[in-house]
């Protein structure tokens, strides 16, 4: 009786560790970027490292500003949220209230498999595809640009924000629905005007989630972005927080290693902005 | 007169509308079509046997993604097998120990904290953590434990979701006949939460296939050939890296298509798995 005992103890203090691992790995990934990130920021300075115009970390005098990488995750993810939110918006409310059942599962599938793409090969895609189309079609001299990134982006971000919309339509009681109707609202004046706005929260939060995803993507931006830091600018070749650090990690050191940390941490903070405030709306979701 | 022209407004408000949500619907559909059809028809092609079973060769000049099948296998094999105690672990403590309601939001929440995290923010800390701390250089081991963190999320929800439709009166009735919790657990809730552990599974494997970021810099991008053993503790490309070094560095477009066409099969596989097994919980749990 008593060896039993100890054994459900021991036990019990297994599934513990188990359960705190989830918040060791969250402080534990929160703790090294900022004990790394910090040292760069202080010997360049916050305001010079935060709003300096010119990134040159390989030159002899190097610079280390990063305000055009963060303008450019910014306008990058803004233009991506301004393509995408109206597609992935009109989609979800089509999906959750109008589309038979069979045209229903078609683009439910379609959607999901949109979702597991890898991002490498939307990459590839935008590189031969997207990259030669922008360069014909608006003479530019390369087509690999913010414009590229955004469209690529834009795609990307469709799933999340048809998903969690559709899922925040789903939920609307059918009461308010065939309340509306039955004052002679026709369906799709009951869906905008009622259904959409009950689910208001669920639907930010989508857009939220897209923001999140957006601006941490690293892969497929760095194949169609062009890579050069420059300010921001449609057609012109950019980097993003995320290419910075993944293009000069593999060869950094010293100072600039330490500086491109310290541009994780950046995003880092961008990102848990960003969570802080999906875990808001999804909270005001379910409450109500 | 005004009555009918308000008439006329609302019937263009509401055409307007269903239009531009069928016209939404339509480009997203025609998207994945596009993309699909796309990729597989300029890489199949070069999906040839002698691609799939030969590494690349300096002498011939060809390339063979053999090493990196491999490794992406090798890859999936080292995160299972840490991650799933993990995460069924995270999801018994939270569903069958944790009484204290704080201890489990908290829980929750640095759960999805991490699913936010973007996965280059993995990769570098899984370089500083695994590859310099723990003096794991780059390898797949090193990339095995960054795949652990991003993954336990996943895991521990699919789990913790399942968990919670097992009936409460299993519960009691195993402590009715005397089981400890211990035994409860494995021999009653375990065996009944297996549809959320399997999903888990599919959903991870699916998301490794698919990484790159947080690879690149943990595993690094070697092909070289190994055995299970040797291949955990060298550097090696998982099948998305290498689609990247040879479409961006090397401008091989040939190879990096057909990677990228294996890889639209397997996620096609992924889905449909995901979506079987879905099913043949749903209907085991009915009868």
């Amino acid at each position: 009786m008593k060896r039993r005992k100890t054994l459900e103890t021991v036990i019990h203090g297994v599934f513990l560790a188990a359960g705190l691992i989830t918040i060791a790995f969250v402080l534990m990934i929160t703790i090294y970027l900022i004990i790394a990130g910090i040292p760069a920021i202080r010997e360049i300075g916050l305001s010079s490292f935060l709003f300096g115009a010119k990134w040159e970390s390989t030159a002899n005098d190097p610079k280390f500003g990063i305000l055009p990488f963060i303008l450019t995750s910014i306008y990058g993810t803004a233009g991506a949220i301004l393509i995408g939110t109206p597609i992935g918006f009109f989609s979800a409310v089509y999906l959750a209230k109008i589309a038979p059942k069979s045209v229903k599962r078609v683009v439910e599938t379609a959607v999901s498999l949109l979702a597991g793409i890898p991002s490498v090969v939307y990459g590839l895609v935008g590189m031969l595809v997207l990259v030669p189309s922008i360069r014909k079609l608006f003479h530019v001299p390369d087509g690999a640009s913010l414009l590229a990134a955004m469209i690529v982006l834009a795609v990307m971000v469709l799933p999340s924000i048809i998903k969690v919309s559709l899922t925040a339509l789903a939920a609307v009681p059918k009461e308010y629905e065939e309340g509306s109707m039955a004052l002679g609202a026709t369906p799709v004046e009951t869906y905008f005007k009622v259904s959409v706005p009950a689910a208001k929260s669920g639907i930010a939060a989508a857009v939220v989630l897209g923001v999140g995803r957006a601006i941490g993507e690293a892969m497929a931006v760095m194949m169609v972005s062009g890579n050069v830091p420059n300010m921001p600018s449609l057609f012109e070749s950019v980097r993003f927080l995320t290419t910075a650090v993944a293009s000069e990690m593999s060869y950094s050191s010293g100072l600039q290693r330490q500086a491109l940390f310290s541009v994780a941490l950046v995003l880092f903070v961008f990102i848990m902005l960003i969570n802080a405030t999906l875990n808001f709306l999804l909270k005001r979701q379910k409450e109500k | 007169m005004e009555m009918k022209k308000k008439r006329t407004g609302r019937f263009i408000y509401g055409a307007m509308l269903h239009f531009l949500m069928i016209a939404s619907a339509g480009i997203t559909t025609i998207l994945v079509i596009f993309m699909i059809i796309y990729v597989l028809w300029k890489g199949i092609p070069y999906v040839t046997w002698e691609l799939l079973s030969t590494k690349p060769s300096y002498l011939s000049g060809k390339i063979g993604i053999l090493p990196d099948i491999l490794n992406t296998v090798y890859l999936i094999l080292a995160t299972l097998v840490v991650l799933l105690p993990l995460g069924v672990g995270a999801a018994v403590y939270l569903t069958e120990y944790a009484k204290n309601k704080k201890m489990v939001e908290l829980i929750e929440y640095a759960a999805e904290t991490l699913s936010g995290i973007p996965s280059i923010i993995y990769g570098l800390v899984g370089m500083l953590l695994f590859c310099q701390f723990l003096n794991l250089q780059k390898s797949l081991i090193a990339g095995a434990c960054t795949l652990v963190i991003m993954n336990l999320p996943t895991v521990m929800r699919t789990t913790q979701e399942s968990l919670k439709t097992v009936p409460q009166g299993y519960r009691e009735g195993a402590f009715g006949l005397g089981a400890g919790k211990w035994h409860m657990i494995r021999t009653v809730v375990l065996p009944e939460c297996m549809d959320g552990i399997i999903t888990g599974c599919i959903l991870s494997v699916g998301r490794i296939l698919g990484e790159s970021a947080a690879l690149l810099f943990t595993a690094g991008f070697a092909h070289a050939l190994n055995g299970l053993f040797d291949g955990l503790t060298s550097s090696g490309a998982t099948l998305t890296v290498a689609l990247y070094v040879y479409a961006k560095e090397e401008g091989e477009f040939e190879v990096a298509f057909a990677i990228a066409a294996i890889l639209m099969i397997l996620t096609f596989a992924m889905n449909l798995i995901a979506d079987l097994t879905g099913k043949y919980f749903e209907k085991r749990r009915n009868t």
